[in-house]
């Protein structure tokens, strides 16, 4: 069977070598080995315009998985994009090789073994597994039964105070018109189980801290997965006050992030009470209504976070009796884009815009607090850019172990999977800082091991000026001394 | 350990008007390795599930041991999915890779160890235990991965496709080793597969679906050698049997320009829905070379001949001058039969050769309904393909 690649039409896809295994490619073509415990091999490979992970399995697996990924995007779950199937690989001497998957490396996403180079705190493994939870019920709601759910089959990015888990891995996965109890309580249980077996492996690798118990998270992910999908689907009885009973419930479920699609309300029997259920929910309730008003396409917490920016502005800056579309406008050209742009050029690879838009509102917050008065957002936005940005890592492409680093031995390791690789290089990879999503003016690595303990905030800037308005503020950070 | 009944358990998925699994009824015995085959979405699939709790039970119920499971939550149903492969856990020994579920469930230490060495001895693991999964070859992580679920000690394994993403080489060995390593447990095991020759090989008995209907069930030997209907003919065996219509005169089928008697038991059952047409089998090494025009004997053109060394098969068609013969069935592709024959003396491409169908070995169904007429058929090689 000649080589055959169905998928997107992207013309680097034809000069990748695939008459080599993918263990075997030349490290100026691999970015990095991923981080996840995989059963295939995979690889993430840099083109021109993007990086792709590759993986290899066999050809009915990369074409179902393919197609499965298709539909999954098509219904709108968050996942990563599939781009193509290649099969009838043959090596050089006409011996085939196995099929291969390429999918987009989602950016700005991280892998959660790529936050455990230093001991992980137990506040975010709870959101991890808060993240992982929320994907779960979204996927639940779609009846799509996941077979394998696990920190390593999930993609995490941050979203405001929180993350979001996209799905990587649908290998084992199945559509249905809608999934019975048991699929549900077996998709938990398998996601119990290897959370549990992820951690514990943290733990083996002293990743972890101490008070982290993996059975206390397991459980979490349990019980959040449980109160989301009884809010989501909940039937509830009212005999009185219908109309108020009815635009509350939709406000809650707002609330939680869903938009409401579909209620189903039919009066009982005798006709004295009103039994309403949620049919169809869609997530992201705040990222459609910050797209409807302003074009941007930011994730569920960010546009929570976004929009309650814009609806104070709305309401002290231009008036709250103004058309909301144009006040989204204002808002947009006066403050969104002003703050992003503020980020010069070679620290864009560090966070995403509607992120740093969020840590600037948290510094900012930090900043007033500390000099009990209101800071204004050019200020928060230059103290940031200054204090807090310069120490971040680029987080568009975290990958795993970078190429460079590998020997050869490594890259012709006979047995594929397991990531053995992993285990030899992670201590090595550049350090990433554990969690940062509440941090702002934190010192560099060095320093703070020299001056805090790690998982203690560093305490608030000292910010001493006279005034917003007038001349130019005068404020004065820690991180800027050492300057 | 412990039985499992199907008893008349359906699925009928919500908008559809035929049921996924229709009224299943199968009896495993304690300890039986079960193989459930069939094409894709013969319903095989959603009857493992039924049995895991992954699918509700629309009609009628299913019993593990003396225990009604129907309305059970997977997870509380003492039963192990077995996967393809699990995850390992790089920086977890080989015993905590396999005895971490049991610590979920609380089980003290000594009684972990105690379970994660016997399945080790049983695995051919035990010096393996303290080291790293790293330290291991490919098979002896997939035993690793099995032995998480030996451990658990279930009342019931499932497995699903598990040899669906092997290579060739490897699904084999890893076949002969999940049914050594059954047989060894005695643990009651249920294998879905779409692979009749997995099915052959692997099951104490096999299940044949099709549209989720039980077509039959028995050991390797009877689906073999008295397939109840057409399907189960066709589908179990490789090469295929051969299958084709006939119109029947005085007891005897007209194959091409051939006479073929058929047995009497055959001829009884026959009916008018059947307007005197039979459907005969015959498997390609059910045959023998015969003398040109010898009674019976069915001419044959080869098209083409595979040497197997041990073997050799013809695959050619049946010359029809009388044109009596339609709707054939066979399953040798553009060639419409396959003989196997001495691999030392072997046709041309272009040749004729005569061959009967040797005595007790047609399969004589009903054109009308597909259903078996003629009483079981004795093989004389005894050899299940």
């Amino acid at each position: 069977m000649p080589l055959h690649i169905n998928g997107a039409g992207h013309p680097e896809f034809m000069t990748l070598p695939w008459s080599l295994p993918l263990e075997q490619w030349p490290t100026d073509q691999i970015a990095a080995l991923p981080r996840g415990i995989s059963r295939h091999v995979v690889r993430f490979v840099k083109l021109a315009d993007r990086v792709v992970a590759i993986k290899e399995t066999n050809a009915s697996i990369a074409e179902r998985e393919f197609v499965m990924l298709r539909e999954l995007q098509r219904l709108g779950a968050p996942g990563v994009v599939p781009l193509a199937v290649v099969s009838g690989r043959t090596n050089a001497l006409g011996e085939p090789l196995e099929a291969a998957l390429i999918t987009e490396h989602l950016q700005f996403s991280l892998p959660y073994r790529s936050l455990f180079s230093q001991a992980l705190r137990e506040e975010t493994t709870t959101r991890f597994v808060d993240a992982l939870a929320v994907l779960l019920v979204r996927l639940h709601l779609l009846g799509f039964y996941w077979g394998d759910v696990s920190l390593s089959n999930a993609l995490f990015r941050r979203d405001a105070a929180e993350f979001t888990a996209y799905l990587v891995d649908a290998e084992t996965g199945d559509l249905h018109a809608s999934l019975s109890d048991g699929q549900r309580s077996y998709d938990t249980e398998i996601a119990r189980m290897n959370i549990i077996g992820e951690l514990m492996d943290l733990e083996a690798q002293g990743h972890l801290e101490d008070t982290v118990d993996p059975m206390a998270i397991a459980d979490r992910l349990q019980e959040r997965y449980d109160e989301l999908w009884e809010a989501l689907t909940q039937t509830a009885t009212y005999t009185s006050n219908i109309p108020l009973r009815i635009a509350t419930r939709v406000k809650e479920l707002n609330d939680l992030g869903f938009d409401v699609s579909e209620m189903d309300m039919r009066e009982t029997e005798n006709g004295d009470a009103l039994v309403m259920r949620a049919k169809v929910v869609d997530a992201g309730h705040h990222a459609r209504r910050l797209m409807r008003l302003t074009g941007l396409d930011v994730q569920e917490n960010q546009a929570r976070r976004l929009l309650n920016d814009l609806d104070e502005y709305r309401v002290l800056v231009s008036h709250p009796s103004e058309d909301e579309g144009y006040s989204a406008h204002q808002w947009l050209m006066k403050v969104f884009e002003p703050t992003v742009r503020a980020v010069p050029r070679e620290f864009r690879k560090k966070l995403e815009p509607a992120q740093v838009f969020h840590e600037v509102l948290d510094h900012r917050w930090f900043l007033a607090e500390a000099a009990d008065h209101d800071v204004a957002m050019p200020v928060a936005v230059a103290s940031y850019v200054k204090n807090v940005l310069p120490n971040r890592p680029d987080e568009q492409s975290v990958l795993g172990t970078p190429a460079s680093e590998l020997n050869a031995a490594e890259m012709t390791a006979d047995l594929p999977a397991l990531t053995a690789e992993v285990e030899a290089r992670s201590q090595e990879t550049p350090v990433f800082e554990g969690d940062n999503t509440g941090a702002w003016g934190r010192a560099t690595e060095d320093e703070a091991d020299a001056t805090a303990p790690d998982d203690e905030p560093a305490p608030p800037p000292t910010v001493t000026r006279q005034s917003t308005k007038r001349e130019p503020p005068a404020h004065k950070v820690p991180g800027s001394e050492r300057d | 350990m412990a039985t499992v009944t199907y008893d008349g358990a359906s699925r009928i998925y919500p908008g559809t008007e035929r049921p996924a699994v229709d009224k299943l009824n199968i009896e495993i015995a304690d300890g039986e390795f079960l193989v459930m085959v069939g094409p894709s979405g013969c319903g095989k699939s959603t009857s493992l599930r039924m049995l895991a709790g992954l699918e509700d039970i629309d009609d009628g119920a299913i019993w593990v041991g003396d225990r009604d499971v129907t309305h059970v939550q997977p997870k509380d149903r003492d039963i192990a999915m077995v996967f393809q492969s699990y995850a390992l856990y790089p920086h977890m020994s080989v015993a905590d890779n396999m005895g971490f579920a049991l610590k979920i469930a609380k089980v003290d230490k000594a009684e972990i160890r105690s379970r994660v060495e016997d399945a080790a001895k049983i695995l051919d693991l035990t010096e393996y235990l303290d080291r790293k999964p790293k330290a291991l070859s490919g098979g002896q992580r997939q035993r690793v991965a099995m032995g998480r679920a030996i451990v658990r000690q279930p009342q019931v394994f499932l497995m699903d496709e598990p040899l669906s993403n092997l290579d060739a080489k490897l699904r084999v060995q890893t076949r002969t080793q999940i049914a050594a390593l059954q047989r060894r447990l005695g643990t009651t095991t249920v294998y879905v597969t779409h692979d009749q020759t997995e099915a052959l090989t692997m099951g104490d008995r096999i299940a044949v679906l099709k549209d989720g209907v039980l077509q039959q069930v028995g050991t390797p030997r009877d689906m073999y050698d008295t397939p109840k209907n057409v399907f189960v003919a066709g589908f179990i065996g490789s090469p295929a049997m051969n299958l084709g219509t006939y119109q029947v005169f005085d007891g005897q089928a007209q194959v091409g320009r051939a006479k073929v008697t058929l047995s009497r038991d055959a001829i009884a059952q026959l009916k008018a829905d059947d307007k005197n047409h039979v459907v005969l089998g015959f498997r390609p090494e059910s045959l023998d070379r015969a003398a040109p025009n010898a009674e019976g004997a069915i001419p044959i053109e080869v098209d083409i001949v595979e040497e197997l060394g041990s073997d050799a098969f013809v695959y050619g068609s049946i010359p029809n001058e009388f044109g009596e013969s339609k709707d054939l069935h066979f399953a040798a592709g553009d060639s419409q039969v396959v003989v196997r024959i001495d691999p030392r003396d072997v046709p041309g491409k272009g040749d004729t050769i005569w061959v009967t169908i040797r005595g007790g070995e047609q399969h004589v169904f009903s054109a009308a309904t597909g259903d078996r007429l003629n009483a079981a058929t004795i093989h004389q090689d005894g050899i299940v393909k």
